[in-house]
């Protein structure tokens, strides 16, 4: 069967199967090795994209079931020229060590951004907790976070999509 | 006066990091090659079994299955390991524990050949288990590894003075039994490999190899070719904390000799239950200590017996448990120490090396009968720690005087307490501790009386730990790592080291401290991917060796070249002796006046023929090690660490909540701020982990846990702040003394946080991890045939 959907920004379309996972078709159609499997399961949120704006585990969704809609990965998130704010204070706040689990954390912190602009640390906790991290102990990535908020909300940035 | 750093020191990004946040570094999986198969393992599900005989009759001429690969398929040794060979690649006569392999299918399509594997008949017939490492060593135990006669794996003595006299000289004895569970590394990437035949008959390998050199060897000798034939390259590493080094070997082999015999690249992919199943944990320990002690807390005395779970296979136990026998006692001065350390087999699963390798086990036990004493003496935790820790001077348990650095145990103790006003809290919490109820498991319905009134369901604690920690390989081998570094023309350079990128930031530290010596920007060094091929062996990228070893390789490459070009400037300038030569911010300064830039200074080195690439090395000072009485001088230099646990426990429920956890280490000098608050954040993490919930447990030696919706790690919601102090003390070895960070961070949580369980509830608690069943219950939901620990 054939989808059609938006992929980080242009309309693509894909031959499928019953049985290919969303994180398949990114990985083997696309070659969008960015997203990760981790655990198969749900679990790990090593795999997570955006569906429509919302953060999902990409290994729990079906290729056919993406047709018509928007699919954001991490090959998407950066600018032509920058990188994108989230992006930048990862690295200056070391969010990442062994960048595993990365993609899938940027992602589900853009998700919470594109929903609230002012986040409290519950709330980005939250938005994290289904992103496991062997490394980090999520500190950093915590601070990463807030402190991209902190910008977008004085106006450094307009809105999460602002790629300057 | 100490040096004044341009970069050492200082918060740097980490050289791959733009590609792990734009989705283009390449883990192993990511790697496709033209004519790729995938190969499938087959199992089964037995823990112990001999195998009678393997039927491919029904998929052997299934179009989706290239080839058939088992035991006869291996040109070279058949059965391989870290130290020793007891591992089969492939299984032919029995398995001994779930995750052994017994062949594997070949072909294109993986999702076909995992619903083909399962029509593999495979007639076995189950043996006697022994999951029990108690009972391994009864005479009539049965055996793992028959031709061993015995499952005794290791066993480390160790005699210090005349313990039967110390307890004869103390006012007090405490003995006491602690048990420290099975857990699983839960590195988030599953292990890949791919194998791809050379031409002229050799192999690269590329995969999630936290050991480059360690799985050239196995390979090479599976595959019965010569070093140089195999090439390992390693791919970016999805996590490691030890844990993909012995499994790794293994399926790199599995690999090769499916690639040699197919002539096309093959690959092989675990899934997390494959990843869980097969690959090896950290050592479950028995542990009892008897301690004499005077009124005054002085120790006079120290017996200790541990019992480590090796499972199947020996895998690193001996250096594991050889790294117990060191600092069992903690970092305290003993007069008269005993200890025996035995690691055994079991057809439970293996158990290797993991970040702490050895020592969370020791210190949890030790940890907890420190503050006993306290207890029983009525000081508090650290009086009793000043009284025996370890100072400038002192002797160890091995016999070692601790000399050329800073002894600073009691200064990482005092730092900590202070920055969280240990003693009040202390004081406070146990003032209001109240003893838990003692449920009555045959009584489901409670009494009025054993109702709590919600104010009283959580109770705050505050504990903590102290260690010691051997740096790098100590007596377990040869010590010593190079590094390649070659300077372009433009100034801009090359550098590899022989140790591995596992995530921990060692490229950006390298870098660092390249640029360092050179006066260059971390940022014009391009640090090449990890290969076999193109730098000299170092020995494996683990016991926290990296910086200090891997780093003192650096910064000899880096004063090689230093020294060449300070010769040419001499030359070309006609300069003095006294004239000082200085290299700062990419220029080059003679007398503070700038006489050139570093490009420049590089393109003329170029246009003079001087050599601009070389290896630096660098070698551990030796160290001793008497087998026998196990005394010894048995690392070259120590790093301290104090943790401080602050905890909320719900008498109901027996969760522990994690308020803050201080964590003040002296890793000598710091290279990367960022990189060492990361290490302490991430271990500190994982340690807690350890401490409250983490467990792998077994029935009929196979593993219940095999995903993370069974095996719990913490998330983002279950750890609390978290606050890295550093105390960097005078060291002569490594660069500008920078010695280990990544293990001691993790080592101490678990112990500090029984601390802070303890000073809540007023209980002590024997066995890890802290969770419902031992804060509440008293006793496992689901029964295991190894009986836990008590006390006596």
């Amino acid at each position: 069967m054939k989808v059609n959907f938006t992929l980080n920004g242009k309309k693509v379309q894909a031959e499928t199967a019953q049985s290919i996972r969303l994180l398949d078709l990114l990985r083997d159609e696309f070659n969008l090795t960015g997203t990760k499997e981790g655990c198969g399961i749900g679990e790990c949120g090593a795999c997570t994209v955006l569906l429509n704006g919302y953060a999902v585990n990409s290994c729990l969704v079906l290729a056919a079931q993406i047709d018509g809609s928007e699919i954001l990965t991490i090959e998407g998130v950066a600018g032509e020229k920058e990188l994108h704010p989230l992006q930048k204070n990862f690295l200056k706040f070391g969010a990442v060590q062994c960048g595993f689990c990365t993609p899938g954390m940027i992602l589900s912190a853009y998700s919470l951004l594109g929903q609230k602009q002012d986040p409290t640390e519950e709330e980005i906790k939250d938005a994290i907790a289904g992103n496991l991290c062997r490394c980090t102990g999520y500190k950093q990535i915590i601070e990463a976070v807030k402190e991209t908020a902190k910008e977008m909300h004085a106006g450094s940035y307009t809105s999460v999509n602002d790629k300057r | 006066m100490a040096k004044k750093f341009s970069v050492v020191g200082k918060p740097v990004i980490r050289e791959d990091g733009i590609d792990k946040v734009t989705g283009k570094a390449k883990f192993a999986d990511d790697y496709k090659f033209n004519g790729m198969l995938h190969a499938v393992m087959l199992r089964i599900p037995c823990a112990h079994a001999k195998i009678n005989s393997i039927d491919f009759s029904e998929i052997q001429n299934d179009e989706s299955v290239f080839s058939i690969i088992t035991n006869k398929d291996i040109p070279g040794t058949k059965k391989v390991g870290v130290i020793k060979n007891d591992q089969p690649v492939f299984c032919n006569e029995k398995v001994v524990t779930p995750g052994d392999v017994l062949g594997m299918i070949v072909g294109q399509s993986e999702e076909k050949l995992r619903s083909l594997v399962n029509k593999i008949k495979v007639d076995y017939s189950t043996l006697p288990l022994l999951t029990d490492p108690q009972k391994s060593l009864e005479p009539d135990a049965i055996l793992i590894h028959p031709e061993t006669k015995s499952n005794l794996i290791i066993h480390h003595p160790l005699r210090k003075g005349n313990v039967e006299k110390g307890f004869t000289e103390s006012d007090h004895i405490l003995e006491q039994t602690y048990t420290t569970q099975l857990i699983e590394h839960a590195y988030i990437e599953p292990e890949a490999v791919s194998a791809i035949p050379l031409g002229a008959g050799g192999i690269k390998i590329i995969g999630s190899i936290q050991n480059p050199f360690t799985t050239r060897r196995i390979v090479a000798a599976v595959v019965n070719l010569p070093l140089d034939k195999v090439q390992i390259i390693q791919a970016h590493l999805g996590g490691s904390f030890g844990g993909k080094d012995d499994t790794m070997c293994i399926l790199a082999a599995r690999a090769a000799v499916a690639a040699l015999k197919t002539d096309h690249p093959v690959k092989i992919r675990y899934t997390r239950e494959e990843s869980i199943l097969e690959s090896y944990k950290r050592h479950p320990y028995i542990l009892n200590y008897k301690v004499g002690f005077a009124k005054t807390g002085k120790i006079k005395a120290m017996r200790i017996d541990i019992l480590a779970d090796g499972g199947a296979y020996c895998s690193m136990s001996p250096f594991v448990t050889w790294r117990s026998v060191v600092q069992a006692t903690g970092p305290y001065e003993i007069k008269n120490v005993h200890t025996d350390v035995r690691a055994v087999y079991t057809n439970n699963p293996y158990t290797g090396a993991m970040r702490g390798f050895g020592s969370p086990q020791p210190i949890f036990a030790n940890e907890s009968l420190m503050d006993e004493i306290a207890l029983r003496l009525g000081m508090t935790p650290d009086e009793v720690r000043k009284i025996n820790g370890l100072k400038e001077g002192s002797i160890t348990a091995t016999g070692q005087r601790l000399k050329n650095h800073d002894v600073n145990l009691l200064n990482v103790l005092s730092t900590a307490m202070k920055n969280t006003d240990f003693k009040k809290k202390w004081i406070n919490n146990k003032k209001k501790e109240s003893q838990l109820g003692e449920l009555d498991l045959s009584q489901p319905v409670l009494k009025d009386s054993q109702y709590m009134n919600p104010d009283q369901l959580i109770k705050k604690g505050i504990g903590l730990a102290i260690s010691y920690r051997g740096c790098s390989l100590g007596a377990e081998g040869i010590d010593a790592a190079a590094a390649y570094l070659s300077i372009q023309n433009d100034g801009s350079a090359y550098l590899l080291s022989g140790l591995a990128e596992n995530g921990q930031g060692l490229r950006t530290t390298f870098s660092i401290v390249a640029a360092e010596v050179l006066g260059i920007s971390h940022e014009q060094i391009f640090y090449l991917e990890t290969d076999t091929s193109r730098v000299p062996d170092s020995g494996p990228t683990v016991a926290s060796r990296a910086t200090l070893m891997g780093g003192g390789a650096v910064k000899n490459a880096a004063e090689i070249i230093l020294d060449r070009l300070i010769s040419l400037i001499r030359k070309e300038w006609k300069l003095k002796k006294k004239d000082e030569i200085e290299f700062k911010e990419n220029k080059i300064f003679v007398n503070k006046n700038k006489i050139s830039t570093f490009p420049d200074l590089c393109k003329l080195a170029a246009n003079r023929g001087v050599n601009l690439a070389t290896i630096g090395w660098y070698k551990s000072p030796t160290v001793d090690w008497n087998e026998h009485t196990g005394q010894g001088d048995a690392y070259f230099t120590y790093v301290y660490g104090c943790h401080v646990a602050e905890v909320q426990v719900n008498l109901g429920t027996g969760e522990v909540y994690l308020d803050r956890i201080t964590a003040v280490h002296d890793p000598g000098t710091v290279i990367n701020k960022l990189g060492a608050e990361g290490q302490v954040y991430g271990g500190v993490t994982q340690g807690a982990g350890y401490g409250i919930i983490e467990e792998v447990t077994t029935d009929r030696g196979v593993i219940r846990e095999q995903n993370f919706d069974q095996y719990l790690i913490l998330t983002s919601k279950d750890i609390g702040e978290i606050k890295p102090i550093f105390i960097q003390g005078k060291e002569i070895f490594g660069p500008w003394g920078a010695k280990s960070l990544g293990e001691p961070t993790l080592e101490l949580t678990a112990a500090a946080i029984s601390n802070a369980v303890c000073n809540a509830v007023g209980k002590r608690f024997f066995n890890l991890p802290l969770n419902l069943e031992e804060i509440v219950l008293g006793k496992k939901l689901r029964p295991e045939e190894i009986k836990r620990g008590s006390l006596q």
